[in-house]
């Protein structure tokens, strides 16, 4: 239980929300920390949010949350081709679905990330974060194809590179109701024109045509769908189709 | 102790795409009908065009304790360790019908007599080693008044190719002879369908679209399709995908005969003293309940039904329901749907909207469509061209060895690229072999404390060797369209749990070697019968759902026309 207070106790202090707020925002966590305690048990929280306003993260702690931001940034890259994962908020997708959907991998994070700057730094001498934009690339063609240094992961590197990048991919493409692909920028980068519930032989015509007008807007913007529960287990295992 | 409950006539396990059909009969001839669904109800509110959810995160699946619970476990053979895996089926009124993919294919006339056309055309010899295929007890002629029925009663729309002997060139020249045209039209192409069709008919092939248990209008008072691109793992928004939840259940519910219990997780088949199903014994929030009933009919899932059988053990059938001779478990096997050819061509190819029922097929090459006289291998492959594409999935596209699979250059590579790659759809004659079987695990339990299914399955030879056969046609037929690239998946080995998964309780007159006789009643439980792709002892190189429907509706229709016989005439 110690994490999860730690974890509403960081998400309270950021907010700067009430004990009745947090409750609600933690859904089925029964027995909470007061604050006060919380905030005890991590003053590291609450410097950080004393010291520089920055935007909450309700599960990965700051440290972590920075070094997820720039992984996400060197594998959907903000370039010439305009916005990437940074701009969709993937981290902050993959940061909430950690409490929820991808609870699962919570400790694969903790465990990934700590690890992946630890190899950074004993291989290029610095953290990832003071590392150059071509640095980083080479750090994690490493973790990647698994040819980091043993002992630093605790399980595959290459496992824990594929688990960031599905689930960056998730948090720039995916529905924006989850928290990613804000303003709708994975969709319009590949071209997908939009949620929509009716596509007439008009609406394809124009889309072969490519003039079929992006429709930004989410599942949930609809009227008449019950929303997603945001705590469905990730299923397991590599099923075949759903035919 | 269970609460016994009132006495009925039938009861069924399980209310999906089988005995979610075999309900409507049953009740509409006046037979007092009550159905056992372990999952729940859902309507189109629940049905979200959600990628995150659908998709990537398996629901509506996880909606489903009691599959999720009872997952198999899997090894390809006898002497491998056996791995719980997920279960590709869902519980719920409609079953995995509510969101499936809803092609629905006849089988081919050859598919029924596999066995003795190989014979006669090419000998005995060419029947591979160890399978256990038989043909089936009747031919495609039995079976098509069924086939017809199903078409009409829940909506299946395409183009008929074959109507009493004529060939219609616009359908499938292969099809065994309908008595008449679909209910509906097909569903609509796309323009990138008329350039694969135009290029199947450039190689000399007969492309038609394919048949789908959806609207391609309205239909009994149900909309037609909105092609909205998430019907791929997700249910309809619209219900115009013919689940048995929007189609057959509702009509059983009308007549006042029939009665959905849901959240009932049978246990046991109770036999009497004479070895007769007296009813079946459920779970419901912790509380256990014995329904009696004259006729059982258990229509789960594949895995189910053969674990239903097995765990339920007595003194007359010490090692499962109707398993004295130890069929239960045998011949079964998976369709071998892997094997995918992906290509990519240099033009986008507007697959951003539609459904995988959407699409051209070519039938050439399936089962004894075309000589085997030069081939190594019986059966084939259905080849077909769909349309179904998401955003998250187009980024997890094939890069086809021009890009690496994130940075920059990626990112370039999916913004040009992102609906210009195809995968295809095979589906390949899959065969019973002595080494395939279900049984249940040593080890691995329910919540309950019941045993889960084993599944020891592998791809063959043949099932390879079609497999490549298939890849070089879908290729060809990629190349012939223009495509610049094209990727091979593997061949296949491990036959894992399946969406199109056959046998455990076959179907046949031999008592020997099959569970259930011609009727799909049990050869050993008089008023036990079986429902679902667990009775075929043959895939063809179609979906299983048409044919899984139409013996259900045949067995409904046989236990209403021989009720006196079949009906125990005291009920204990």
């Amino acid at each position: 239980m110690s994490e999860q207070s730690k974890l509403i106790s960081r998400r309270d202090l950021l907010r700067g929300v009430g004990v009745a707020g947090v409750a609600a925002a933690a859904g089925p966590v029964s027995i909470l920390s007061t604050p006060d305690a919380a905030a005890a048990a991590e003053p590291a929280a609450a410097q950080a949010a004393s010291a520089a306003p920055r935007e909450a993260f309700e599960n990965l702690t700051a440290v972590e949350a920075d070094l997820l931001e720039a992984i996400v940034d060197r594998l959907i890259p903000t370039d010439s081709l305009g916005p990437g994962a940074r701009e969709a908020r993937a981290a902050h997708y993959i940061d909430r679905a950690l409490g929820g959907a991808l609870a699962s991998s919570r400790q694969a994070y903790a465990s990934g990330l700590a690890a992946l700057d630890r190899y950074a730094q004993a291989s290029r001498g610095k953290g990832f974060l003071e590392l150059s934009a071509s640095d980083k690339d080479s750090v994690l063609m490493d973790v990647e194809s698994g040819t980091v240094t043993p002992g630093i992961f605790a399980g595959s590197s290459a496992q824990f590179f594929t688990l960031v990048l599905n689930h960056t991919r998730q948090g720039t493409f995916g529905d924006p109701y989850y928290g990613g692909n804000s303003n709708f920028v994975g969709w319009d980068l590949l071209g997908y024109p939009g949620v929509r519930t009716m596509v007439t032989p008009a609406d394809q015509k124009a889309l072969e045509a490519g003039q079929l007008k992006p429709n930004h807007r989410s599942a949930y913007d609809y009227e008449g769908f019950n929303k997603a529960t945001a705590r469905v287990e990730s299923h397991a295992g590599d099923m075949k189709h759903g035919d | 102790m269970a609460t016994r409950l009132k006495d009925t006539d039938v009861v069924v396990i399980g209310l999906g795409a089988a005995g979610g059909v075999a309900v409507l009969p049953l009740a509409q001839a006046g037979l007092e009908v009550i159905g056992l669904e372990a999952g729940g109800a859902m309507t189109r509110r629940d049905f979200a065009p959600d990628e995150i959810r659908n998709n990537v995160r398996g629901w509506p699946m996880l909606t489903s304790h009691k599959t999720n619970q009872e997952a198999p476990t899997v090894r390809a053979t006898a002497s491998a360790n056996a791995v719980q895996g997920g279960h590709p089926m869902m519980n719920a009124i409609g079953g995995t019908s509510l969101h499936y993919w809803a092609q629905h294919w006849r089988l081919n006339p050859w598919d029924f007599k596999v066995v003795s056309e190989t014979k006669r055309r090419y000998g005995g010899s060419r029947i591979p080693k160890g399978s256990t295929v038989e043909d089936w007890p009747f031919g495609y002629d039995e079976l098509e008044p069924y086939y017809d029925k199903i078409e009409y009663e829940l909506g299946v729309s395409g183009q008929a190719g074959n109507v009493n002997g004529k060939i219609d060139p616009r359908g499938n020249p292969f099809e065994g002879p309908r008595k008449r045209e679909y209910p509906m039209p097909p569903l609509r192409w796309t323009a990138f369908h008329d350039k694969m069709a135009a290029a199947a008919k450039g190689l000399g092939w007969h492309p038609f679209p394919g048949p789908a248990a959806i609207n391609s209008r309205s239909y009994q008072n149900r909309s037609g399709c909105m092609y909205h691109g998430f019907c791929n793992t997700g249910g309809c928004h619209v219900d115009a995908k013919n689940s048995t939840a929007v189609t057959t259940v509702p009509r059983a519910q009308a007549t006042n005969h029939f009665k959905a219990v849901t959240g009932a997780i049978v246990t046991q088949i109770n036999v009497d003293s004479q070895g007769r199903a007296s009813g079946v014994t459920y779970v419901s929030n912790g509380e256990e309940f014995f329904q009696p009933s004259k006729v059982v009919l258990v229509a789960g899932f594949c895995y189910e039904n053969s674990r239903l059988l097995l765990i339920s053990k007595s003194a007359a059938f010490p090692n499962g329901l109707s398993n004295n001779h130890g069929q239960v478990g045998k011949h079964y096997f998976s369709h071998h749907q892997g094997a995918p050819v992906t290509a990519l061509f240099p033009f986008n190819i507007g697959a951003w909207y539609g459904l995988p029922a959407q699409g051209v097929a070519v039938d050439d090459w399936a089962d004894d469509n075309f000589d085997h006289g030069s081939q190594d291998f019986i059966g084939g492959c259905n080849l077909w061209a769909m349309s179904d594409r998401r955003p998250i999935s187009a980024a997890g596209m094939n890069t086809f060895g021009l890009a690496p699979s994130w940075g920059s250059q990626w990112k370039a590579f999916v913004k040009e690229n992102a609906d210009r790659s195809h995968s295809s759809y095979i589906q390949k004659t899959t065969l019973p072999y002595e080494e395939n079987f279900l049984d249940l695990d040593p080890v691995v339990k329910d919540p309950l404390g019941l045993p889960v299914i084993r599944i020891t399955g592998e791809f063959k030879e043949n099932e390879r060797k079609v497999a490549e056969f298939a890849q070089d046609k879908m290729e060809q037929w990629y190349r012939a369209a223009g495509a610049i690239q094209v990727v091979r998946g593997p061949v296949g080995g491990l036959m894992g749990a399946s969406t199109h998964a056959y046998g455990g309780t076959r179907m046949g007159d031999n008592p020997e070697t099959n569970v259930v006789n011609r009727w799909g009643m049990s050869h050993e439980v008089p008023n036990l019968g079986i429902l679902g792709g667990s009775v075929m002892g043959t895939s063809g190189a179609h979906n299983p759902t048409h044919t899984v429907q139409a013996l259900s509706w045949r067995t409904a229709d046989h236990i209403v026309k021989n009720w006196k016989s079949i009906a125990p005439t005291t009920s204990q």
